[in-house]
């Protein structure tokens, strides 16, 4: 894998300037890229005639807690013609939420309203930024670390943990 | 929200449609599950369509962080419950890249040849249940009777019909079971005839034609653009498989024909699974035809469980062993590893991060059933009420899938 075709691909001047670091990790090729350049990147991979990656397989959301900054999201490609898989991965803090890939990709709709609802990140520009699995006034966002497995103690969870003071901003 | 009042008199006498809000399930018998839809209806036809899922959401994400990678096997059982042997293969793929082991060859055909035989099983039901919604009841009767075969060989292998959990971190539980090859080999044969007596029944029907051809259409551009995976995929004309483009385990091994059709409509999409059905009763067959004997489980006794269990209970140290490695698991090396396969419903995807514990700092399931079901709105979109239940037969979401 380390001297594959794409790693050469990713060392080209058009892709340097976007992306923070380049590195392998067990067989796959990562980038990481601020939220500020993020929609610009994707726009060049999908493009970029060499390098096509058309398909978007998935996007992650991931709490660092208490790691900072945060959260980060990771989006896995697949280029259809090429064969290729990368994988970019963009970290922030609460608050400062990365742009929308929808005018990319239009599958990644759901995998935003996903990672909104468990982990309360709102896409900057998504489209229909709702609940997904949990339902409209759920209050809190289940897969954060700091969300207790078995949820809060109300009428319907009555094994769940009680909240307390340093909890209620989660 | 929903507006009953579809008509009303106008003043010179004539009719004044109004636009209606339908809701479809959740318990609906043919959303396949507790699925909810939110039909715009402008008398008949579709103007937009909200899918809500979450009904059968269990956390099975939350759930993984706080269990161990051999106690997270039976959770991926029941994610896509009639192919469990494919969704435990992908599970048990990502902590292998992670620790940099690959399961003994007679383990990997084993898996194979199991996931290939879910393949079956998940086809089988849908391309049975997709006629049967639109009103067609035999096939499914007939598909059933197959489909128990299927049933029986995984309870001779595994002891268990549904939730096999047979795939173990760097390997299977135990070997096959003696007289396995002779029932696999019937089941193959009987198999290929009933696939054309299934087509025989239902593929030239004028009513099932009707219903299904240029019925929810989507080109090979829009469908990739949705992240439509698998024969989904496949039925709108891209040619894609990873078991021939990506090959794992011992794919690059076998040979097989990757099934693509053009229209990329309903009609396309049940007949690539028929006809994918064919070249996973050749898989199986290549299968047993090379499977070397051998061990089925690496030989590291950290990872692996003992399988001779008389050691375990006879001695001391054993014991303790074993009781170590089943209450605390093991650990895996710090990284992150996404793995996915092609699974009966498109490509199924393990995105694990570790932080060098015996249990995930994250675990993300890449579901196929879950994308497949967000182009539903599209492919409905001026479409006829009742061509969404076509729409949705031929999409093949398992909802425990869609809802993790």
């Amino acid at each position: 894998m380390s001297n594959h075709p794409l790693r050469e691909l990713l060392q080209r001047e058009s892709i340097q300037q976007h992306c923070e670091s380049v590195y392998e990790t067990f067989g796959m090729l990562t980038l990481t890229v601020s939220k500020e350049n993020l929609l610009a990147l994707c726009h060049l991979l999908k493009h970029d005639s060499a390098l096509q990656f058309n398909f978007l397989s998935d996007i992650c959301g991931v709490d660092h807690y208490p790691q900072r900054p945060r959260f980060e999201t990771v989006y896995h490609l697949y280029s259809i013609p090429f064969k290729y898989r990368l994988r970019l991965k963009c970290r922030f803090e609460l608050d400062e939420f990365p742009p929308s890939v929808v005018p990319v990709w239009q599958t990644a709709n759901w995998h935003e309203r996903e990672a909104y609802d468990m982990y309360g990140i709102a896409f900057v520009g998504h489209p229909d930024l709702r609940r997904i699995y949990m339902w409209e006034g759920y209050d809190g966002y289940p897969m954060r670390k700091d969300y207790p497995l078995r949820g809060y103690a109300d009428h319907y969870n009555p094994f769940g943990e009680a909240r307390s003071e340093k909890s209620e901003g989660a | 929200m929903t507006d009953i009042s579809l008509l009303s008199k106008g003043e010179a006498g004539q009719k004044l449609t109004k636009e209606l809000l339908l809701n479809l399930g959740p318990q609906h018998p043919s959303t396949h599950g507790v699925l909810r839809i939110m039909l715009e209806l402008d008398g008949e036809e579709i103007r937009g369509v909200d899918t809500i899922i979450g009904y059968l959401h269990r956390g099975t994400e939350k759930l993984a962080e706080n269990f161990t990678y051999t106690q997270i096997i039976p959770l991926t059982d029941r994610l896509d419950y009639l192919c469990a042997p494919s969704n435990n293969l992908a599970y048990v793929l990502a902590v292998e890249r992670l620790l940099g082991i690959k399961a003994p060859e007679r383990a990997q055909y084993i898996r194979v040849m199991m996931a290939e035989m879910a393949r079956i099983s998940g086809h089988l039901l849908i391309s049975g249940a997709l006629p049967m919604d639109l009103g067609a009841m035999t096939t499914l009767l007939y598909v059933m009777r197959e489909r128990e075969m299927i049933m029986d060989l995984m309870e001779m292998i595994t002891g268990a019909r549904m939730h096999t959990s047979f795939c173990r971190v760097g390997g299977v539980r135990e070997d096959l079971p003696d007289g396995f090859e002779p029932r696999c080999r019937e089941f193959c044969h009987v198999m290929k005839q009933r696939i054309d007596d299934y087509e025989r029944l239902i593929a030239e029907n004028r009513i099932f034609l009707k219903r299904t051809r240029d019925i929810g259409k989507i080109s090979g551009e829009q469908a990739i653009d949705w992240g439509l995976s698998g024969p989904c995929l496949r039925a709108s004309g891209v040619n894609w498989d990873m078991r021939r483009d990506n090959p794992y385990e011992i794919y690059d091994r076998l040979s097989f024909e990757v099934i693509v059709r053009e229209n990329g409509d309903c009609y396309d999409r049940w007949k690539c699974r028929m006809d994918e059905m064919r070249e996973s009763v050749k898989l199986i067959e290549q299968c047993l035809d090379q499977m070397p004997p051998g061990p089925v489980a690496v030989a590291m006794p950290d990872i692996a469980f003992p399988l001779n269990k008389i050691t375990v209970k006879s001695s001391m140290e054993a014991m303790i062993h074993h009781f170590d490695v089943s209450a605390y698991g093991f650990p895996v090396p710090k990284g992150e590893a996404y793995v996915s396969i092609e699974a009966p419903k498109g490509e199924l995807g393990f995105y694990i991060i570790s932080d060098g514990s015996p249990k995930p700092l994250r675990m993300k399931v890449r579901a196929p059933s879950f994308i497949n079901l967000q182009a539903l709105a599209v492919l409905a979109r001026g479409c006829y009420l009742a061509d969404v239940i076509a729409i949705i037969g031929s999409l093949d979401p398992v909802i425990a899938e869609v809802d993790k």
